[in-house]
């Protein structure tokens, strides 16, 4: 125990004497106060201990709140998803007019595959730009961040919400395409990558949009900051859709299928990770 | 209750807190008053754990921050300026998502107290973006009492009400003290603080230049003393 003087500036304030650790994760004892007509104070609660489940339970409480809200707000205001959609939609009908298709159906595969990505990641950038920059203008960021929460459950939340935003855009959009371009789209395993893509782009965007929102270039640096990083997913996505648009054999899909999985697993990893010192002020 | 030893915060080159000490008892009303600039919400964001001193100890319910910033969130309600409110949900469905982040138990009885204590019972299923600033207020507060904190901290709580909404929310700030909960407010309007707080604090330059108990100060003179302090 150490003892130090009241500060010079404090009125008829004793002694106060405070454990040497300053880690200490208890509470302390009760500082001695000298004023005493104040009203009744209300008790001081014990740290919680908390079992895995607990913990577990928290978690996904969290992460559930943040996407229902999310999804609620969405209901309502309609402001990502519209400009996702409309920007996809034009996106979509520029390159059907820009593009000659009058090919082969290897060639058309990777235009297509092409166009079907471009699209997907430059909708996703908006989408993932305004659903950060939107608590952070309305000044709910900091509603979030006091939430007593592990603040990896607000960054699942937040990732989830723009999967599934993104993944509302894209089951609109692969009809559309499919019939601008007359190549099917719904095909099971195209399906699948477009989400492990999907999950990929929402997990690291969701990150490195986290960490653009205190920067005062915001829109333009979300893109620079995430495309050299989603390289990787882009490049998988775009050549296993490729691959499965041309009919091609496992041994030529599967790899990319894989790196595909690898990059989110990894992602989704290191999100958990940092997420709570890229938040921090 | 609240506590802080030396505080400091520098950002970059300006520091913002030159080492306050700080005491808060527990159940007490503390009026934290400067100048812009004085560091008062930055002294705030400290205290609830939105940001890290660069120096120095703070303490808020028994926990050390930053290390425990998770505990000290449980027991912490923070009003600002900002509502901290969704407008495109409903006044309860707001209550709703902070009950659920705060892990609030029996909630659909705790949302009608809230709602109850600070008048928006009857505008519960309205969208909080058709509230005026007043009610947006009264719903933060809401908000920010749902999971009955022991420590509250209003970040010039006043700032854009007009004058019968400043009145309701002294009304509002009393019940919350009478609770006895910790509450620390900063604010410009020196007889609003006289009028609500235990004790007044003036912060200048980043440390606490003047601290006095409510039956200490002439309010007719405390103008001044305000003046001579922070000048």
């Amino acid at each position: 125990m150490h003892c130090r003087p009241p500060p010079a500036v404090q009125l008829r304030t004793e002694y106060k004497c405070m454990p040497n650790s300053s880690t200490d994760s208890h509470p302390a004892a009760p500082l001695p106060v000298a004023d005493t007509d104040v009203p009744r104070p209300l008790p001081a609660s014990p740290a919680r201990t908390e079992s895995w489940q607990q913990k577990a339970a928290d978690f996904l409480r969290a992460a559930g709140a943040v996407v229902w809200k999310d999804l609620s707000a969405e209901r309502r205001s309609k402001e990502l998803v519209s400009a996702m959609l409309v920007f996809s939609l034009l996106v979509v009908l520029i390159f059907n007019f820009a593009l000659e298709l009058e090919r082969s159906r290897a060639t058309l595969a990777t235009v297509v595959s092409g166009v079907l990505w471009v699209t997907f990641i430059f909708a996703g950038t908006i989408g993932l730009n305004r659903s950060l920059a939107m608590e952070k203008d309305r000044g709910s960021l900091d509603g979030l961040l006091l939430a007593p929460v592990d603040r990896s459950a607000l960054y699942f939340g937040k990732a989830a919400g723009n999967l599934l935003f993104m993944g509302l855009v894209e089951i609109i959009i692969l009809p559309v395409l499919s019939v601008l371009f007359n190549l099917s789209l719904i095909n099971p395993l195209l399906l699948l990558v477009v989400l492990l893509g999907t999950l990929g782009y929402a997990a690291v965007g969701t990150l490195l949009a986290s960490m653009a929102i205190h920067s005062r270039a915001r829109d333009v640096m979300l893109p620079i900051l995430l495309f050299p990083v989603a390289i990787p997913v882009l490049v998988a996505s775009v050549k296993a859709s490729a691959a499965i648009l041309a009919a091609a054999g496992w041994d030529e899909i599967g790899p990319w299928i894989n790196l595909l999985i690898g990059y989110d697993v990894i992602f989704v990893a290191i999100a958990f990770m940092v997420f709570d010192y890229i938040v921090e002020e | 209750m609240i506590e802080t030893r030396s505080l400091t915060k520098n950002f970059g080159l300006q520091r913002v807190l030159r080492g306050v000490d700080l005491a808060v008892a527990p159940g007490e009303f503390v009026a934290l008053m400067g100048p812009n600039g004085a560091g008062k919400t930055t002294l705030l964001r400290i205290l609830a754990t939105l940001a890290r001193p660069s120096f120095g100890q703070a303490r808020v319910a028994g926990f050390p921050l930053p290390a425990g910033a998770g505990e000290v969130r449980r027991r912490l309600g923070v009003v600002s300026h900002h509502p901290l409110l969704y407008g495109d949900l409903t006044a309860e469905e707001n209550l709703l998502f902070y009950a659920r982040m705060y892990g609030v138990r029996q909630r659909a009885q705790r949302l009608n107290t809230v709602l109850e204590q600070v008048g928006l019972a009857a505008r519960r299923r309205d969208l909080v973006r058709t509230f005026s600033r007043g009610m947006q207020q009264r719903l933060a507060i809401a908000r920010a009492v749902l999971h009955e904190p022991e420590v509250m901290l209003f970040d010039e709580p006043y700032t854009g009400l007009d004058q019968d909404a400043s009145a309701m929310l002294d009304g509002v700030l009393r019940d919350v003290a009478a609770r006895g909960r910790t509450v620390l407010m900063t604010t410009h309007d020196l007889a609003r603080g006289l009028a609500l707080a235990d004790r007044m604090v003036i912060l200048s330059r980043g440390v606490i230049a003047h601290s006095a108990r409510r039956g200490e100060i002439d309010p007719a003179t405390f103008g001044q003393t305000y003046a001579s302090v922070v000048n």
